[in-house]
């Protein structure tokens, strides 16, 4: 998808280190670090591999949107939400493995659905703000969440088991255990090599649903979602229906992250039922745009090399800020701190990079004088 | 002949906009095949006409139109431009309306691609079938093909040269297989003069295939070359309708500028010849639809220096870019010393004032009062109307001081207001011009740059302020210079005129020379 046009060879080593400022400064943190922390490449491996299956999928979520132009969704938040409603409901029903993945999965689409439509229809209300009027919609959804959870559960929507409500006898606990269903994703088909565990079946479904996104960017409904991101006036001049397109978009992203977040929350094996959505969106699109993504453009290669990148730095972070001064909080301190910068350095570059091209404009037309002048003189 | 039925046939036309008649009584014909050609000055309603025949929403949106539009002998009725495009109208517009991203494949056919179906789109339906690269190439290279100008069809609209972009515009309407009449508005606008030329083979190629062209430019030559009728359209009605071959350039200019008796009984007096105030060398100006290339142009100090020329040819560039509201290049000189551009304040420190085009965006605080309006400038820029407390530590606003000169402007310049207090958005727009004026007034600058005063305000109005122009000028002997796209009132209140053309200025004639020699200016270099 990335058509770049060859640019004389001296110019694009420098575009080049420019467009990619973002995951080049983490690739040298990350090999300043890793001596530093005296952890084992195996160790490293695997716990990379871990996270990879963790969270490469709720991602990939992020991608449809940013293709139809509606910048980084922290909506996902609400289809993560929807997986969590899932899994709460397939626990109590005590079905467990992968039966009770897939029900979780197939339970949380007609959820997430709904949820999309809500916050496409907001979005469409809010066009040009669409981050922050997503950021806002997660934490008033998480108000009807606990709403329903806190409240409703136990009381209206019957609960069976009392393991999983409170004590007072209505809603939810605190933590939902998912032993009986943790990894039983991961560990199928599982493999082993020199050590490494290898979570085959979840690379697989990762692996499809990579294609699938390839696969959908040429179709019609994808390429009217890139029209649609590039320019909604032309697209609508062109008789596309922007409004339904964008509204697709969020849906598709969040039945996705929907799905995404039962497949990090299999792989934890307990949910935090109040706050494990809190950060998800914060810290997938930081992933992202660590991976070299802009607001405007993302590629599944961004994903994989943000996944790698960030939990690297995760993991890294807390171990070597101990080693440097001696004191675990630092570590823990530095990883929030670098996700929220990493966020807010990516908007200001891109805000950064539309105003040059606009600069740039009035140094075309200065060049062409000057050649002028040369001409006639 | 009587049962012959032209292409396309307008009767009785007429369009107001609430009560402001722009078009009247507009008949014309036209046959499969034929190329016509439209020229007329800005404002003088080719694009409303254009709108009507393409069916714009903004048309039914303030009442629809009087007369019959006939294609074919059946009267239309469109309700927006898809039910145009579906009767075979097709449109190339100013503003290209391509998706930047795309190769210009993607755009010919935007939402028009060929597809494949899958077992998915069966399913799931129609919007998930995919698109058939293969056949979407060969639809466009053939349309690509039809039109004679040979773009790449892989490349993306970004990375093209401007002219490629037009090209693509009108590949797309040329790969609509129910096209009969194709509406160009300037498409040479943008085109390097070869590339002119090979648009202009390519609208032969159409007529000769049975597609009837209407063609807007400002290049009358083109016209002439082209076309086999000539319509010009001067405030809203058609001065003339004839066989291109029966005219000339001077000829179409002379029925554009109209008035070809002057009625020139306006007091002019001899230019003042005296030391230049202000020097431009080398300003480019980047802004957009207005871009100024390469001007050099000396201002006398005393006189009113009139700048006029199309729209989009860059004259309001020159004031924009010389105040910093837009980026600029180049050397400017005021009296004696170089001003630095890019830099609003630095202007305005060295006592020039301007009053902007864009009155409700730049040139008012809409939410604020009259005397808000009129002494903020002074008070921030000059420190004018403030009283000084403790040696100027504190400084307080001198309300008795700001109410006086308000008011005296009200008085002078006639401002309907009711009160000195009333908000600037209330006003209507005459009103809101003056007290543009008033601001800049109160300024008490050397030299003041006034665009477009005249725009959107009556005829009562406009000669207010074209008199308290002219008045401001002759008794404070502040140096004026005047943008305007109305020729006519330039020539009552300038000493000189400089007619901007193609981003350049194209020359620079006094005030009492004939209109066509301006007309024949304001399109000599017109890009």
């Amino acid at each position: 998808m990335n058509k770049k046009t060859s640019a004389p060879s001296g110019k694009s080593i420098t575009s080049f280190l420019g467009e990619n400022s973002v995951p080049i400064m983490f690739i040298i943190i990350v090999a300043v670090c890793i001596p530093i922390s005296g952890f084992s490449p195996k160790f490293l491996l695997n716990e990379i591999i871990t996270r990879m299956g963790r969270n490469v999928f709720l991602i990939l979520s992020l991608l449809i949107p940013i293709m139809a132009g509606m910048g980084l969704n922290f909506g996902m938040t609400l289809g993560a939400m929807a997986g969590e409603i899932a899994l709460i409901f397939v626990s109590d029903w005590q079905i467990w493995g992968i039966p009770g993945i897939v029900l979780a999965m197939i339970l949380s689409i007609p959820i997430s659905v709904l949820m999309g439509i809500m916050c496409g229809k907001i979005l469409n209300a809010s066009k040009g703000r669409e981050m922050i009027t997503s950021y806002i919609i997660s934490f008033f959804t998480n108000g009807l969440y606990q709403l329903l959870v806190l409240y409703m559960m136990g009381s209206v929507i019957p609960i069976i088991h009392n393991s999983i409500k409170l004590p007072r006898g209505y809603g939810i606990r605190q933590t939902v255990g998912l032993l009986n269903m943790r990894q039983s994703l991961d560990n199928l088909l599982a493999l082993k090599i020199a050590g490494v565990k290898i979570p085959v079946m979840t690379f697989i479904i990762i692996a499809v649903m990579c294609l699938v996104i390839v696969w959908f960017r040429r179709t019609k409904l994808g390429q009217d979602m890139r029209a649609v991101g590039q320019d909604m006036e032309v697209a609508r001049d062109a008789g596309i229906d922007v409004e339904r397109t964008r509204i697709i978009s969020i849906v598709i992203s969040t039945v996705l992250a929907g799905f995404g977040m039962i497949i990090y929350l299999q792989n934890m094996g307990d949910m935090a039922t109040y706050s494990a959505h809190s950060q998800i969106g914060m810290f997938c699109i930081a992933a992202l745009l660590v991976g070299g993504a802009s607001v405007d453009h993302a590629s599944i290669g961004n994903v994989f090399l943000g996944v790698v990148l960030f939990h690297l730095m995760f993991i890294l972070a807390p171990t070597a800020g101990a080693k440097i001064t001696g004191d675990t909080m630092i570590g823990e301190y530095f990883r929030v701190f670098i996700s929220y910068g990493v966020i807010t350095v990516a908007l200001v570059m891109y805000e950064t990079k539309k105003r040059k091209a606009k600069a740039g404009m009035g140094q075309m037309l200065e060049a062409a004088q000057r050649e002028e002048a040369q001409s006639d003189a | 002949m009587s049962d012959h039925v032209p292409l396309l046939e307008m009767k009785n036309v007429a369009k107001d906009f609430f009560g402001n008649q722009v078009l009247k009584d507009i008949n014309l014909t036209l046959e499969s095949g034929q190329v016509l050609g439209l020229v007329g000055e800005n404002g003088a309603g080719k694009s409303t006409l254009m709108k009507i025949l393409f069916g714009m929403t903004e048309i039914q949106e303030t009442g629809g139109y009087d007369g019959d539009v006939m294609l074919n002998g059946k009267k239309l009725h469109f309700t927006s431009p898809f039910d145009a495009l579906a009767e075979g109208i097709g449109m190339v517009h100013q503003e290209f309306s391509l998706i930047p991203g795309f190769t210009a494949t993607e755009n010919i056919l935007l939402n028009r691609e060929p597809q494949k179906k899958s077992v998915v789109s069966e399913v799931f339906g129609e919007r998930l079938n995919t698109l058939d690269r293969k056949s979407m190439k060969q639809k466009a290279d053939g349309a690509i093909d039809k039109m004679g100008m040979h773009i790449d069809g892989e490349m993306v609209i970004s990375d093209m040269p401007v002219g490629h972009k037009q090209f693509t515009e009108i590949a797309r309407e040329l790969s609509k297989e129910q096209l009969k009449l194709l509406i160009l508005d300037e498409p040479t606008a943008v085109l390097t003069e070869r590339e002119a030329e090979v648009l202009l083979e390519s609208i032969r190629g159409m007529a000769a295939r049975g597609i009837a062209v209407i063609f807007i430019t400002h290049r009358l030559q083109e016209i002439l070359n082209v076309c086999d009728k000539v319509v010009v359209m001067r405030d809203g009605v058609i001065v003339r309708d004839v066989a291109s071959k029966d005219t000339n350039v001077s000829e179409i200019t002379r029925w554009m500028v109209g008035r070809t008796v002057d009625s020139d009984t306006q007091m002019h007096r001899k230019p003042p010849e005296t030391r230049t105030i202000m020097s431009i060398r080398k300003l480019w100006v980047d802004m957009p639809g207005e871009t100024v290339r390469n001007v050099n142009l000396d201002v006398r100090e005393g006189e009113i220096l009139g700048i006029g020329g199309l729209a989009g040819q860059g004259k309001l560039g020159i004031p924009n870019g010389i105040m910093g509201l837009y980026s600029a290049g180049g050397q400017v000189t005021f009296d004696g010393k170089e001003i630095p551009l890019n830099s609003p304040r630095t202007c305005l420190d060295s006592q020039l004032a301007f009053v902007s085009e864009d009155r409700r965006g730049v040139g008012l605080l809409l939410d604020e009062s009259l005397e808000w309006n009129i002494a903020f400038p002074a008070m921030q820029i000059q420190n004018k109307f403030l009283k000084n407390y403790l040696g100027g530590l504190i400084k307080w606003r001198d309300e008795k001081a700001i109410a006086d000169v308000t008011r005296q402007y009200i008085e002078e310049l006639q401002i309907k207001c009711t009160s000195s207090r009333q908000k600037a958005k209330q006003l209507s727009g005459g009103n809101q011009q003056k007290v543009c004026l008033a601001k800049a007034f109160a300024l008490e600058p050397k030299f003041l740059f006034v665009s477009e005063p005249t725009r959107g305000i009556d005829v009562g109005a406009k000669a207010l302020v074209l008199d308290a122009l002219k008045k401001f000028n002759r008794e404070n002997g502040v140096t004026v210079v005047m943008i305007s796209s109305e020729l006519e009132e330039l020539r009552q209140i300038c000493d000189r005129i400089a007619i901007v053309s193609g981003g350049r200025i194209a020359g620079i004639l006094p005030a009492t020379d004939s209109s066509e020699s301006f007309g024949a200016l304001m399109v000599s270099k017109v890009v």
